[in-house]
């Protein structure tokens, strides 16, 4: 009886809740498999479905986004072992379902813990609240591949931003197969982008993009390059996160700051009369 | 007839000397290459005095200072002590009340009435609201123990300059930071005369400097590698500008930049509250605030009644001379805003758009400017779209709430919008889908140091006011 | 404000025949904002009024006055005192004017009609039952008719604000348009005790009611119960008269009344009927202070802007 053959796997890009190919219709070799080598117009294309993805996010119930970020962990949970076979640490899938659970917690916390009533000195109501920024364009870290890849998305998504992801170019396999546990996870189509490719390709486009409300350059490890797409993100004042450290360690406390940089606080007054 | 005879406030109380130095390192210094600029009265075009222009060897120098200070002083002193430097600060503001309002009625063209009953009141607020956090920010939700970032170098405008000082330095200093701060040139003698203050409250020399010039001073301090941390309010040219600059360092940014607020009027309304705040949010110091609600959106069924109303209270604003104590608009802050003001305005005339002033006689000397609205305004319209900073009304009509959210989000800005309505749950239906850092519902330009300020998009990034202002000068 | 087009103010006449009318109209008028509407008022408060200013002011401030005695104790003595103050409220002065006019209850207008005959001076009468309104309707209008025959030019009319709180406004309509017509030629001064309203939504809507059915003038207060006049409040009712005289084209006259006690009260008044109804209603036919010491205290201020002293209580009659 001869050896049954193996049906593989096609990575593709994840986009408007879709797997499509670059429309560009390249691919490029890594990690022993054809990888969607994503353009400038995948680029564009993804920033319409996190534009279009972004009201109904935004507009979503804290509850509802941590319930959905909660499915995330669980989902990710149950393919441990399609995430080991790509050669992602155990350890490493089991830290990024933690961070998942961590996040989904926050939706309905950050806003208490970063708004709140102001004493101010007149017969005034007044109430700071965070929101979102709307579409966040993200270069996630190289390595490590998937837990590298969780913080920097989860942080954006909980709080209702949408998110264009450029993935780490030398493991992007851990990047597909985690959009395959998004799409399988009740999380809206559009909300989560994937970009596989080259970061010089994809991120100078997003970094110019005047549709684009923040950019999160952690993944970003040429100094000279981080500081050009900081410049071209000037152009419409997008909120910046600058790379992160070389030596950073992902599995610590995440802190809040990544979550709030990518926050709006908006400040309503009204009069209290009779 | 009631006439209002003059009711000028004395100019007396204040002493403006004919010269000033740069303020480094706790004394008045002259700049290395002694350059100078004049600053001018904008009611009369009287020189006040002689300004000292600092070049990037003095903005060394001022940040060099900072450095010290920051590291032998002003950084290892436990907070209480810091508070009780800001306390002294706000009570010796309090003190000095009268004086700096004039000052900063004579430097900058604002009413006294204005100086008097909101920018110094508000000033002096802020300081006695931040040095209160000076020992307590383990308590902000920074983390248990947030550090300061070092050195600030922060640039303000013209329009609010002592209140915007206070609002830069005041949270700088409770944090732990030292600061060198750049007046705007056209109005630097409140900040001047606010070194003094620190002066007199025994301000470790170095904590704050002050350094005054144009364009290039605010770009060599804010390119200069010793700076820490950058912020800036101003317009969105330079704030990108600046935003520019300090890529690829990690000099931490915040900015407070342009904006074109919609205030949004529905029929059911309270109509006369509605229409002094439509008149507050326009011609609240000549306009030249960032977040002045420059468009007037109405809804379409009670278009003409409003208007109506507006032109009738327009009537009633009294224009001139900045002491007198019944002036609500006073002069132009300077004859380059003054031709930018008339150029936007012209543009919305030959645009097509309806332009309307009550009838109101200018002073001949110094800058002036009637208080104006355009109506048959369209979105394609430039006074629609710019920001005038100026007594300039754009209005436009809706018919729809969802119209009205549409209109006011269209635009580059969000630094705040209003809302008039009788209707509680649509003023929070509103105030979820506006893009605007502050939203005012059935009120208009309220300002307090707890509450924190700033925009979406262009409009900038990062808070001032509140626990949020410390953000930008922690560690976080 | 509801209704300024032409078509609305033929309108207008029709509104007192159904309670529903009433009603649909009153609370269609624009809310007001507390916060908003005391914003406004303290902002005038801050005019600064100076000089040449000043001394027109308190002249004009003067002859606004009603001049007010109200007390169980009132006498022919006490009342015929007064009048005689309102004539010439400064002996040493000729050049000072008289006040607008003498207020007092009904039992007393014969004992100053005596005095101010031929002078000038109005003769106001409160009525109604004043102050609490609580009486049958028929007393009420025998109060007034007997005020109006004993000399009384002006009524100042209390209206039912147990029957406006309970929101039966024809109730209210009814009363003022019968009040309106035993009067006669005299004036009728609506007064809505603006301190049992509560609210400038119902201060505001209490106004029109008093202006649709007839009244001169609205008055703020009787001065019987702890909140009277207010700057906010007399705000809310000159936007009233206002739109009322946009609207219908018919001017109505305002009169804060209680607790106006010194000239630079008065001037903050005066400033915002400048700013708000503007120069038409700067005379005493169409502003009136319902007072009696604030006249004392513009005598002294009047006194100090021509002498450039100031002056003392002992100057100025008491009476």
């Amino acid at each position: 009886m001869s050896e049954r053959v193996a049906v593989r796997k096609t990575y593709k890009l994840f986009i408007g809740g879709k797997f499509p190919r670059s429309e560009s219709g390249r691919s490029y070799l890594v990690q022993d498999a054809n990888v969607s080598l994503a353009s400038r117009k995948d680029a564009r294309d993804a920033v319409v479905a996190a534009r279009a993805a972004v009201k109904g996010w935004a507009g979503a119930t804290a509850y509802n986004r941590g319930q959905i970020l909660y499915r995330v962990a669980e989902m990710l949970e149950g393919r441990r072992e399609q995430f080991v076979a790509l050669g992602v640490p155990g350890d490493e899938v089991d830290a990024a379902v933690d961070r998942w659970v961590w996040y989904a917690g926050w939706s309905d916390k950050l806003p208490q813990v970063y708004g709140g009533a102001n004493p101010v000195a007149g017969p005034y109501f007044n109430l700071s609240a965070p929101e979102p920024t709307g579409v966040v364009a993200v270069v996630a870290p190289e390595t490590p591949a998937l837990l590298g890849l969780v913080s920097v998305i989860a942080p954006a998504i909980v709080t209702g931003n949408t998110v264009v992801v450029a993935t780490s170019p030398t493991q992007p396999l851990a990047a597909v197969t985690l959009a395959e546990v998004l799409a399988t996870s009740d999380l809206p189509g559009g909300v989560v982008n994937l970009l596989t490719g080259k970061i010089t390709e994809t991120v100078p486009a997003l970094a110019a993009h005047m549709d684009v409300n923040a950019i999160d350059l952690t993944g970003v490890t040429d100094a000279a390059l981080a500081a050009e797409l900081e410049v071209t993100a000037a152009q419409n004042l997008k909120r910046v996160l600058r790379p992160a450290p070389a030596d950073h360690d992902w599995t610590v406390d995440p802190g809040i700051t990544r979550m709030t940089t990518l926050l709006e606080t908006k400040t309503v007054w009204h009069p209290k009369g009779v | 007839m009631f006439e209002y005879a003059p009711a000028p406030e004395s100019r007396s109380v204040v002493d403006i000397k004919a010269s000033y130095g740069l303020f480094v390192d706790g004394e008045f210094v002259d700049p290395t290459d002694g350059g100078s600029f004049k600053s001018i009265n904008p009611a009369s075009e009287e020189v006040l005095a002689e300004v000292a222009e600092a070049g990037a060897q003095d903005v060394d120098r001022a940040v060099r200072a900072a450095r010290t200070a920051y590291e032998k002083v002003w950084g290892p002193m436990p907070g209480r002590d810091r508070a009780k430097y800001l306390y002294r600060i706000a009570r010796i503001i309090q003190e000095r009340f009268r004086e700096l309002a004039v000052l900063e009625s004579l430097d900058n063209g604002k009413p006294i009435k204005e100086s008097r009953d909101v920018d110094l009141p508000l000033v002096a607020a802020h300081f006695f609201y931040y040095a209160g956090w000076a020992d307590k920010l383990p308590y902000a939700g920074f983390g248990p123990d947030p550090k300061p970032v070092g050195v600030a170098a922060q640039v303000i405008p013209w329009n609010f300059p002592l209140l915007m000082l206070a609002w830069k330095i005041a949270p700088a200093l409770a944090a732990g930071n030292t600061v060198v701060l750049k007046p705007a040139e056209t109005t630097p003698l409140t900040a001047l005369l606010f070194a003094e203050i620190c002066q007199q409250a025994e301000l470790p020399a170095g904590v704050v400097n002050i350094v005054t010039g144009a364009g290039e001073t605010g770009r060599a301090l804010v390119e200069h590698a010793g700076v820490d941390k950058v912020a800036f309010t101003g317009s969105t040219e330079v704030g990108r500008a600046i935003a520019r600059s300090v890529a690829g360092t990690r000099k931490k940014l915040t900015l407070e930049l342009g904006g074109k607020a919609a205030n949004i009027v529905f029929d059911d309304a309270p109509i006369d509250q509605a229409v002094e705040g439509i008149v507050n949010g326009i011609f609240f110091n000549q306009g030249h605030v960032c977040c002045a609600g420059s468009r007037l959106l109405i809804q379409e069924n009670v278009a003409d009644r409003v208007l109506e109303s507006l032109k009738r209270r327009m009537a009633q604003l009294r224009v001139g001379d900045p002491l007198d104590k019944n002036t609500d608009i006073g002069a132009i802050n300077s004859a380059a805003q003054l031709e930018r003001i008339r150029e936007l305005s012209d543009a919305g005339s030959a645009e097509g758009a309806e332009r309307w002033s009550p009838p109101c006689e200018l002073p001949e000397r110094g800058f002036w400017f009637a208080p104006t609205i355009f109506t048959g305004v369209t979105q394609a319209h430039r006074i629609a779209r710019e920001e005038i900073f100026g007594p300039v009304l754009s209005v436009l009509t809706f018919r729809t709430p969802a119209e009205a959210v549409e209109k006011a989000n269209n635009t580059p800005y969000g630094l705040s919008a209003g809302i008039w309505t009788d209707k509680g749950s649509r003023i929070l239906w509103m105030a979820d889908r506006l893009r605007a850092g502050v939203v005012w519902a059935n009120t208009f330009n309220k300002f307090d140091p707890t509450s924190p300020f700033g925009g979406y998009k262009e409009s900038g990034y990062g808070r001032e006011g509140g626990r949020h202002g410390l953000e930008g000068y922690l560690n976080v | 404000m509801t209704a300024t087009t032409t078509s609305a103010r033929s309108d207008l006449s029709e509104l007192g025949r159904s309670e529903t009318a009433l009603r649909t109209f009153l609370h269609g008028l624009p809310g007001v904002d507390q916060v908003g509407a005391e914003q406004r008022a303290a902002q005038l408060g801050t005019r600064s009024i100076k000089t040449t200013a000043k001394a027109q002011a308190i002249d004009l401030a003067i002859r606004m006055v009603d001049l007010t005695t109200l007390e169980g104790a009132d006498t022919p003595g006490k009342v015929r005192a007064l009048a005689a103050k309102a004539l010439r409220p400064d002996p040493a002065d000729p050049s000072c004017p008289h006040v607008g006019a003498v207020c007092v209850y009904p039992a007393m207008v014969p004992y100053v009609a005596e005095v101010l005959r031929g002078s000038g001076v109005h003769l106001a009468s409160v009525a109604t039952a004043f102050p609490s309104g609580q009486a049958p309707l028929e007393i009420k209008l025998a109060d007034t008719r007997a005020a109006v025959e004993a000399g009384a030019d002006e009524i100042d009319m209390v209206i039912n604000r147990g029957a406006f709180l309970a929101g039966r406004y024809k109730e209210v309509y009814d009363e003022i348009v019968a009040t309106k017509s035993a009067c006669g030629d005299a004036h009728l001064k609506v007064i809505l005790e603006t301190g049992e309203l509560a609210t400038y939504d119902n201060v505001r809507r209490a106004s029109w009611l008093a202006m649709l059915a007839g009244g001169d003038f609205i008055k703020t207060s009787t001065g019987k119960v702890p909140i009277a006049a207010t700057l906010p409040v007399t705000l809310v009712m000159l936007e009233a008269v206002r739109d009322f005289r946009a609207a219908t084209g018919r001017q109505v006259g305002v009169k804060p009344a209680g607790g106006i006690k010194t000239t630079k009260d008065a001037i903050k008044y005066l400033v915002m009927v400048n700013e708000t109804v503007g120069a038409d209603w700067l005379d005493p036919d169409w502003f009136r202070f319902g007072a009696s010491s604030l006249l004392n205290d513009l005598l002294m201020q009047r006194t100090k802007l021509t002498t450039g002293v100031y002056s003392g209580p002992d100057y100025f009659t008491l009476d």
